[in-house]
């Protein structure tokens, strides 16, 4: 490839604001990850949200979660994954924040509704016609690049997660990662938790993750659901 | 409809099951015209592919009539007069199902698409990435129902079929759908240049086009090794090899000898998992493989690992499922050799070799030696299995 000086000047340029933006998500990215560690998404999450990347808004939080543990509260569910689509992150993003069209590719959603910019109900299946509802708010939303959520006070399921578009080398399309963080509650609602999310959690966001890849890149889930076997009669 | 429904190892039984309908906007029903049995389908028939379940439907080598099409089939990317895609189309089907639009299928590398395996969970644990589904090989492989059977759903038909002209008999066209394809890419992996000479282990259908292929392309001589003396006679009368019976003389050293103590440039393996050995290495692996210490008997890579000239090629079409043993990995990375292998890209593939067939450069029909009704298809395979009969290949008549 041959390049003027003039041109060499404007892709450095470009390069180095692209970076940049980039070093901040990814940053806060780490931030996130780390939280993880410690032991709570939503610490981080917040502290991400509040643009300060606060340490301690980690550790705090994860003080309470060992008082949790301590009184005998199950450890949170932590699962990460993350799938490559042949499509724009502008495209991926939009799809995803209509929030109401989750459940074509969550298996395990039966609706969402949103109410307003922030906030928005979810309702999962659970087993036996049973299930589960929380509220939700939107932490941070950056466009085509971020989204952060949590469950607000009085959730059956507190959850919080984000989910990340980011651009692939080449012509490889969008990295889309999922972190999502479940805490199990206790009494009867257990039961229906451990059922709902209790067997490969990370099974079940993979799937879902890949059935966003086949819609959005093939415009239909690939099935055999109603197909004849020896079996089906 | 009748479908051929997988029991246990080694027995397959003709069922009657519901006829396959719409699932998906880009769907087509096929009623099926001929379906042939599949040197890979005797590793399901023998029970050596794993996620197979009872009374799956089982085949993957197809041609027939479009009954029924969905909504969202339109302007078809492949195939003769590709605009849209009607009821009473004659069509051929490639085995392995692509979306058409990811990555993958948009570099023509068909066999890995992303999206067509509703079940990837389970093959990106065992092989760490999902490849494409092919119809009626387990459910490792996606679970689609499969080709022995009156009808079939073909997904994604926009992409997945190729429409064929109404005037030749079906065994011009049918192996288009699989055997042809797999030949050809084994030759086209073997990267051929002018005055080499191709080693091919297996003179089933595979290995037939296999030949063939190589010396479209250019290779100066071929030479098929098997056991069989009505196949070998098969690579010599119709793909014009040299041939090998491994056993009656060592199949390394003849080809040593044949090839002025060099070996042959490239080896194409068109065995697979089940390969025959001789001897105490032959017995090694049978014993391994039924106490299932290693899934995959390598009989036919080990050979050629050794038999190979220095920086030749290995190109592996036989399949393989899980894990193999004591391969001599020292010969491999020593004499500089390239491997390269994969299921076949029959998208990629299927309108040239049609282009062929309708030019009369090509006439596939010779490797046929068995026509039955679809409800004889446990015979088939008995037959095609114990090589009775001298079965070669066997095309099932819905």
């Amino acid at each position: 490839m041959t390049a003027t000086p003039g041109d060499q000047i404007n892709t450095n340029q470009g390069e180095a604001s692209e970076a940049e933006r980039w070093a901040s998500l990814i940053g806060g990215g780490a931030m996130v990850l780390m939280g993880l560690k410690q032991g709570s998404l939503r610490g981080a999450l917040t502290a991400l949200a509040g643009g300060g990347l606060i340490y301690q808004g980690v550790t705090k939080q994860s003080t309470i979660q060992q008082a949790q543990e301590i009184v005998g509260m199950n450890k949170p569910i932590k699962v990460e994954k993350t799938v490559t689509i042949n499509k724009s992150p502008e495209e991926l993003y939009r799809y995803w924040h209509d929030f109401e069209k989750l459940p074509t590719f969550m298996k395990h959603l039966k609706s969402v509704k949103v109410d307003n910019e922030k906030r928005s109900h979810w309702i999962a299946n659970a087993p036996l016609g049973n299930s589960v509802e929380w509220d939700a708010d939107i932490l941070e939303d950056r466009e085509n690049q971020f989204i952060s959520w949590a469950s607000v006070e009085g959730a059956d399921v507190d959850n919080s997660g984000f989910v990340r578009f980011q651009k692939a080398p080449g012509d490889r399309g969008t990295e889309v990662k999922v972190v999502l963080e479940y805490n199990p509650p206790g009494g009867a609602l257990a039961a229906v938790f451990a059922k709902l999310f209790g067997e490969e959690p990370e099974q079940q966001i993979g799937d879902d993750l890949r059935r966003f890849k086949m819609l959005m890149e093939a415009g239909e889930i690939a099935t055999t659901e109603g197909q004849p076997s020896g079996r089906s009669h | 409809m009748k479908a051929v429904c997988w029991q246990s190892a080694n027995e397959v039984r003709v069922e009657t099951v519901p006829d396959p309908t719409i699932l998906n906007p880009r769907d087509a029903i096929i009623k099926i015209t001929s379906t042939a049995i599949c040197g890979s389908d005797l590793h399901i028939y023998g029970g050596y592919i794993p996620t197979v379940q009872k009374g799956d439907i089982i085949g993957h080598e197809f041609m027939g009539e479009v009954v029924e099409v969905g909504s969202g089939v339109n302007n078809l990317k492949v195939g003769v007069d590709a605009k849209r895609l009607l009821p009473g189309d004659r069509v051929v089907v490639p085995s392995t199902i692509g979306c058409g639009h990811c990555n993958y299928c948009r570099r023509d590398m068909w066999s890995l698409c992303d999206n067509s395996n509703p079940k990837g969970w389970m093959e990106e644990k065992l092989y760490g990435n999902i490849t494409s589904a092919i119809y009626g090989y387990s459910h490792l492989l996606g679970g689609y129902a499969g080709a022995q059977a009156e009808y079939i759903r073909v997904p994604f038909a926009d992409v997945g079929v190729v429409k064929v002209p109404p005037d030749l008999p079906d065994e011009m066209l049918l192996f288009i759908s699989d055997a042809i394809p797999t030949g050809y890419m084994g030759a086209e992996l073997c990267d051929i240049q002018p005055g080499d000479t191709v080693a091919v282990w297996g003179c089933g259908a595979v290995g037939q086009f296999a030949m063939i292929s190589a010396y479209m392309m250019g290779a100066e001589r071929v030479i098929a090794i098997d056991r069989f003396p009505e196949r070998l006679e098969m690579a010599r009368k119709f793909a014009k090899a040299e041939t090998i019976n491994y056993e009656d003389v060592d199949a390394g050293e003849a080809l040593k000898e044949m090839t002025g103590g060099r070996g042959p440039d490239a080896c194409i393996d068109a065995v697979g998992l089940e390969a025959h050995g001789v001897g105490l290495e032959d017995f090694y692996d049978q014993t391994k493989q039924k106490l299932r210490l290693e899934t995959d008997r390598p009989h036919v890579l080990r050979q050629m690992m050794v038999a190979a000239r220095k920086g030749g090629t290995l190109s592996i079409m036989g399949v393989y499922g899980g894990f193999v043993d004591k391969m001599p990995f020292g010969a491999a990375i020593n004499k500089g050799l390239t491997f390269r292998m994969g299921q076949m890209h029959g998208q990629k593939y299927m309108h040239r070799l049609l282009n062929l067939i309708l030019d009369g450069k090509l006439d596939p029909s010779f490797v046929v030696t068995h026509q039955l009704p679809l409800e004889q298809a446990p015979y088939g395979y008995e037959i095609f299995q114990q090589k009775k009969d001298n079965c070669i290949k066997v095309v099932l008549k819905p």
